[in-house]
């Protein structure tokens, strides 16, 4: 509660500081003001303008999200249950790893135009690798002991599968998906910033081309407030998903 | 107790495991020449690192022997032993799984039905004590707790050898003493062969039909103690017996030596 009183008094001085020294110490021009942000956010809010802009790139980021997410997923557990496999690919992942998804976009651009799937197959792209990797690590990581018990209990692959490697696995996959919101954001918002007539991003170069800040920064809260969303509904996730974590954080500790 | 070759459940012949390591081979069991027969308990004691969990895991098929056989009714054991349970010094549960989830694993595994599974896992429960905390996850219980969880588990897919590998380690002395009850019991009326690694010299006499005694690294078999206590012997009432007094008290004898070694190494510090 204490941490929350000094986290507002913090943000209220912020933004107080802002409106104050906007058009005295620097020109409201450049860095535009609290007040004209909060009144064209408003604007946007109620003439539904924000929403619809939002939405679609809600739809691009959250479609590009569960896309390269499941797989991810997917292709993470098939590799990591397939040593050979693996291994033969390993330079080629390492390739696409080390290149930035963001500077295909041109190239995407191409391939599929201008519209919201372009940006959907670039978001997921993005996060594919993120979900990829996470996953093909927590399928590496699990305890071959755990592996041992259950094949002398007379478990199938399948079976080993399902109790254990995917149960186990499942820390790293959260792992992976919290780190892929912001980038989902990312892949989708680039999208709209290179070529689009809708979306937060549109809106965001849209607003700068006309030489308006406040619009500028109005767009960016839009982006954080969703980007926070989406963050939350993860956390959620997760929790659900893992709930033996929860009462590891609960216990009480001893050593 | 002359028992027919036909009962030969496990046997080592010329046994022997090299373990590739960082440092070099660490030849970690060596000449073993061991038979366990259909229905004992043996309980194999010996200074740390001698071998005895090497010996178990070889019997589980987790790995091959470096040197010599393991067979298990007479044919050699390659892969997975699914006629053995294993259960380790840490006690191997999943911990995304409750106690109950925990146990019911390999009732799931072999397709028993919902109803029966749920009157075997709490049947199992009660049987180890764990009433109150069939909705917990490992993480929240005491290191005796999962121990009595893996038991319980182990009993649930019912092997027909049991290998347990310092089972009772971490238990206080009357929730041990109660489980070293259970398990003879069950290992009696069910006839299961078992394998029990310890480090308690008492513990090793009480349970046992047979006691094996090793040598320090690498383990070979030093001396086979046959324990000629009555096979539905009081294990509340052995402090008092004779026969028990003198089994342990020739036990303690032959595992001296490796203790004066011990010695020497304090004064050595």
């Amino acid at each position: 509660m204490r941490i929350w009183l000094v986290r507002l008094a913090l943000l209220a001085v912020f933004l107080g500081a802002w409106q104050i020294t906007s058009g005295w110490l620097f020109s409201a021009f450049f860095i535009s003001s609290p007040s004209a942000v909060a009144t064209i956010f408003w604007k946007w809010l109620v003439s539904g303008r924000l929403f619809y802009h939002a939405g679609i790139t809600v739809v691009e980021a959250f479609s590009g999200f569960v896309l390269g997410g499941v797989a991810g997923m997917a292709v993470g557990i098939g590799l990591g249950r397939s040593r050979t496999l693996a291994d033969i690919l390993d330079p080629f992942i390492m390739i696409f790893y080390s290149l930035p998804k963001i500077a295909l976009a041109p190239l995407f651009v191409l391939w599929f135009g201008i519209g919201i799937d372009m940006k959907i197959i670039l978001t997921a792209t993005v996060v594919f690798f993120l979900v990829f990797l996470n996953t093909f690590t927590g399928v590496r990581n699990v305890s071959r002991e755990l592996i041992a018990i259950l094949r002398l209990m007379g478990a199938s692959d399948r079976q080993v599968l399902t109790k254990v490697i995917l149960p186990s696995a499942v820390a790293w996959v959260f792992a992976g998906l919290r780190l892929s919101v912001p980038y989902a954001l990312i892949g989708a918002i680039v999208g709209e910033l290179i070529a689009a007539n809708q979306g937060l991003g549109y809106l965001l170069s849209d607003a700068s081309g006309q030489f308006n800040t406040a619009g500028v920064f109005a767009a960016l809260l839009a982006i954080v407030l969703l980007a926070m969303t989406l963050n939350l509904i993860v956390r959620i996730l997760e929790k659900l998903a893992m709930p033996w974590l929860q009462e590891q954080d609960q216990r009480e500790f001893s050593i | 107790m002359s028992l027919m070759e036909s009962d030969e459940l496990i046997a080592f012949k010329g046994f022997g495991k090299t373990f590739s390591t960082k440092a070099g081979a660490l030849r970690a069991a060596t000449d073993i020449d061991l038979t366990i027969r259909r229905g004992e308990f043996v309980t194999l004691v010996g200074p740390s690192g001698c071998g005895k969990s090497t010996l178990l895991n070889a019997a589980a098929g987790l790995f091959p022997p470096t040197d010599g056989q393991v067979l298990y009714r007479g044919k050699p054991v390659t892969g997975y032993n699914l006629s053995v349970g294993y259960m380790t010094q840490s006690d191997h549960l999943l911990p995304w799984r409750d106690v109950v989830g925990n146990i019911a694993v390999p009732l799931e595994i072999k397709g028993i039905g919902r109803r029966e599974m749920a009157d075997r896992v709490s049947e199992l429960v009660t049987l180890v004590g764990l009433q109150g905390f069939e909705k917990s996850y490992p993480a929240q219980l005491s290191g005796g707790m999962r121990k009595r969880a893996a038991l319980a588990r182990l009993l649930a897919y019912d092997p027909d050898t049991l290998l347990m590998d310092e089972p009772f380690g971490a238990l206080d002395a009357q929730l041990r003493l109660g489980l070293q009850i259970q398990l003879r019991k069950l290992c009696q009326r069910l006839g299961k062969t078992v394998v029990f690694v310890t480090h308690d010299l008492d513990e090793a006499i009480a349970l046992a039909d047979r006691t094996v005694v090793f040598t320090g690294r690498p383990g070979t078999v030093k001396r086979i103690l046959a324990v000629d206590l009555p096979r539905d012997r009081n294990l509340m009432q052995l402090r008092h017996d004779r026969r028990y007094n003198e089994l342990t008290a020739e036990l303690w004898d032959l595992l001296a030596p490796s203790i004066q070694d011990i010695e020497q190494l304090v004064k050595a510090v």
